[in-house]
């Protein structure tokens, strides 16, 4: 990979970096330098945690060919799990660790219908989406939950020296996500299955286990993400989370993490996630109304899967001579 | 008959870092049998991908038809199916729920009134079978088609389209000797008519059988075009590969008397009742045609399908193989046939596929050693020869035969002590054969054993010490190596005889 850099390799490994600072330029201009406001920047860095949180389970499940719709749903679920608890004046760590629980719980539910049942991924976490949701308005009522005092609001609101902490936590996940995927041998079993499943089953290792971890970490972290959400706002609402599975993946797809599986590195995701949030926090900037922010989003997952498709196909070609 | 009907001239194309063509200008007659034939990499594809409009040459010129491209015509595929010029890849482009005369007739159906003329396109598929000599009835379903007859579908839609030239890419390799017999009937058949057949294929014997003058490249470069009955075998190969090459089979050792593995009234979905011993340090061989039961034995063996009964010994122990995981945990280790599809991940490195089964050994703390996963990769590539630039390499950018060896390589990181090679050498050229052979023979003189499944009569009495045939998903006949005889196989494979003789 290291020879013969020609201008399509640039293209595919750091047009996603060149688009960032595209936009950020743009932005910055358009907004007459607001959008590069320190706080601006600490601003995007906030918004962007719970998306990147939840994106890097989502690069780990994509990485093995898979995908999980769900996870906005469970971050909703872990929203107001949360607040409940909370309100009834459960033990705070207690509360974390039943939310972590219960999010990876449903994460193992997804792996379960996929592997032992065998329904596609699109199938079983879109399914899983609405039911899930389902169980979030049950839990409240369909009424948001607020009220409580708790230590749970550091995890969105406070500061170590001048860092946000949720952005620390996302930086966190990042870092252990990682080395988690590039040195582990889980990890790089996910580009295995990802790449060739049925090879992988033949190497003797087990593709039902990868599964059921990626689909774990996915709903762990969407869980994590939904905490850090409801310390945000201080408030759990149960339609929380809704939408976000759109964010995530369009993040990870422009990271340069391919659909079909088997190919991308989650250090990249981080830029794609910026991008979604530099994105969206120019858009409010520029008072773009949300509809048409929607607009440009789905257009922004269009391009990003576009764009993969491209790279995979000129290297089909490359192949084939 | 001598009329020219295709020409390339001088055609050079360039690939980023690559030449895949250089100055080559071949001719073709009307109505002759060609073969095209070289090692993998001498530019076949590249070539047939020009003639379809897939690619556009750097340089140079097409004469077809009549008509003339050069680099700049921006001749299409479209272009070139409009004229008349037909390829037959070896996946083949049908639509498995759709009916046979729906195939052959897809994006051009007949139509009445609005509606698709069915009566029409089955009695046109049916004229143009009967002319063939074939027996298919149009209404059939393509997707409960054996491989033969859907090769033959693909052949009569290139016919329905008044094709002129037909590029064949190793049409019979799935095919078995029968189906291969049929084959030819109908190549002749279409030559016969005035097409001419580009032939490509890795079997020198059928270019022989079946072609009437025979081209070959080497490298990108074109070398010299013969008549088939004017040139030897290995005259051909000498050829192909620049060096005169001896096709002999290296040493058989001859097992020793220890039994490694003992299988005993192995039975699933698709075979039956199947025994027999492996000694240590011996090659034995799985003979019979396609779909005898010789993949779906070994397939039973490493655990990838469900046994039904039977059980498995491993030096005299009895042991449970529900999963790959297991045969693996006692030190099997299988090369399939598809190697890209069941052996590799071409998406990664070298030295990941290489490392791929012993992560675990490799990790530490949870995280895997980078410095052993090189220093495991780097012994093996030296010692396999590996022809890769380095290990970093993408396992897709390197030929056929140094991905077999790679997959060879992940099971000796392994340290397995029984080897299944599927198809050993299937789609691999002349010269990294031998060096196939010459490893395997290496492999039981270091006392680990072999089990082979072979289509190719020669390989399989070459390397084999005991061959074991198949025929119909039971054993029907153990030969040891004094009474390997290519019609002797050739006769139990087909069930008239049977022969237990050596089943030690």
């Amino acid at each position: 990979m290291k020879t013969g850099l020609n201008f399509r390799d640039i293209l595919a490994r750091y047009g996603i970096l060149i688009v960032l600072i595209g936009l950020s330029v743009v932005f910055a201009i358009a907004t007459s330098g607001q959008f590069f406001s320190i706080e601006n920047i600490f601003n995007i860095l906030k918004q962007v945690a719970v998306v990147g949180i939840i994106s890097v389970g989502m690069t780990m499940v994509l990485l093995t060919g898979g995908i999980d719709l769900s996870v906005g749903s469970i971050a909703g679920v872990g929203c107001v799990v949360t607040a409940s608890l909370l309100l009834k004046g459960v033990n705070v760590w207690l509360v974390i660790l039943a939310v972590l629980a219960i999010s990876t719980l449903i994460g193992l539910l997804n792996g379960f219908f996929i592997n032992v049942m065998q329904i596609p991924p699109l199938i079983t976490t879109l399914a899983m989406m609405t039911s899930i949701r389902g169980v979030a308005y049950l839990i409240t009522g369909g009424l948001p939950i607020f009220g409580f005092k708790s230590d749970i609001l550091v995890l969105g609101q406070g500061y170590v020296g001048f860092l946000p902490v949720p952005v620390i936590v996302m930086v966190a996940v990042f870092i252990v996500g990682i080395v988690f995927v590039q040195n582990t041998r889980y990890g790089r079993y996910m580009y295995g299955v990802g790449g060739n499943e049925e090879a992988t089953r033949l190497s003797g290792i087990s593709v039902k286990k990868i599964k059921y971890i990626v689909y774990s970490i996915s709903g762990l972290l969407a869980g994590l993400a939904g905490m850090v959400m409801l310390a945000r706002i201080n408030s759990g609402t149960p339609k929380m989370g809704q939408g976000y599975e759109m964010d995530v993946i369009t993040a990870v797809v422009l990271g340069g993490v391919s659909i079909s599986g088997g190919e991308g590195k989650l250090g990249f995701v981080i830029v794609g996630v910026l991008i979604m949030g530099v994105l969206t926090n120019g858009l409010i900037l520029l008072n773009v109304q949300e509809y048409v922010q929607w607009v440009i989003k789905g257009m922004a997952l269009i391009a990003a899967v576009g764009f993969d498709r491209f790279i995979q196909q000129r290297k089909v070609k490359a192949v084939a001579a | 008959m001598d009329e020219t009907i295709l020409s390339f001239d001088h055609i050079t194309k360039l690939f980023p870092g690559v030449r895949a063509l250089d100055d080559v200008s071949m001719q073709f007659r009307k109505g002759e049998i060609h073969a095209i034939v070289g090692e993998n990499g001498a530019g076949k594809s590249t070539l047939i991908k020009i003639l379809s409009g897939a690619y556009q040459p750097t340089e140079g010129t097409i004469r077809v038809l009549g008509s003339t491209f050069t680099a700049h015509s921006h001749y299409t595929p479209h272009e070139s199916l409009a004229m008349g010029i037909s390829v037959i890849y070896q996946e083949f482009n049908l639509i498995p729920y759709l009916s046979v005369a729906e195939n052959i007739f897809y994006g051009r159906e007949a139509v009445k009134g609005g509606f698709v003329d069915r009566k029409h396109m089955a009695g046109e598929t049916r004229r143009l079978c009967r002319e063939m000599g074939i027996e298919l009835d149009p209404r059939t379903k393509v997707k409960e088609l054996s491989v033969a007859y859907q090769q033959i579908v693909e052949i009569v839609k290139s016919l329905s389209r008044d094709v002129k030239i037909v590029v064949m890419d190793e049409p019979t390799a799935p095919l078995t000797n029968k189906e291969i017999e049929s084959l030819f009937g109908i190549v002749r058949k279409m030559k016969a008519r005035g097409v001419t057949v580009l032939y490509i294929s890795h079997r020198l014997e059928e270019v022989f059988q079946i072609c009437d003058r025979v081209s070959v490249m080497r490298d990108g470069k074109y070398i010299t075009t013969r008549n088939t009955s004017e040139v030897g075998i290995k005259e051909l190969i000498g050829f192909m590969i620049g060096r005169e090459l001896s096709q002999d089979y290296p040493q058989a050792a001859g097992g020793a008397a220890e039994v490694v593995l003992s299988v005993r009234g192995l039975t699933t979905e698709k075979i039956k009742d199947v025994s027999f011993q492996l000694h240590r340090g011996e090659i034995l061989g799985l003979g019979g045609l396609v779909g005898s039961g010789r993949s779906e034995t070994v397939r039973a063996l490493f655990g990838a399908d469900r046994l039904k009964s039977g059980q498995i010994a491993i030096l005299g122990k009895d042991c449970r193989i529900a999963s790959p995981a297991d045969a693996i945990r006692h030190s099997l280790g299988l090369l399939p046939e598809d190697r890209k599809r069941h052996g590799l991940v071409i998406g990664m490195q070298v030295k990941e596929n290489i490392t791929y089964g012993i992560l675990k050994l490799l990790s530490r703390f949870g995280l895997v050693s980078a410095a052993q996963q090189k220093r495991i990769s780097l012994e093996l590539k030296d010692s396999l020869k590996i022809k890769t630039p380095k290990i970093t390499q993408l396992t897709r950018n390197l030929s056929g035969g140094n991905q077999q060896k790679v997959v060879l390589a992940k099971w000796l990181a392994t340290k397995c002590d029984i080897l299944i090679f599927d198809e050993p050498t299937r789609g691999i050229d002349v010269g990294t054969k031998q060096e196939i052979y010459g490893l395997m023979r290496e492999l039981t003189r270091q006392g680990k054993s072999i089990v082979m499944i072979s289509s190719e009569m020669p390989e399989l009495i070459g390397m084999s010490d005991r061959i074991l045939i198949m025929h119909e998903g039971r054993v029907n006949g153990i030969l040891a190596r004094d009474d390997f005889s290519q019609e002797r196989i050739l006769e139990i494979a087909s069930g008239t005889t049977a022969n237990m003789g050596a089943s030690r």
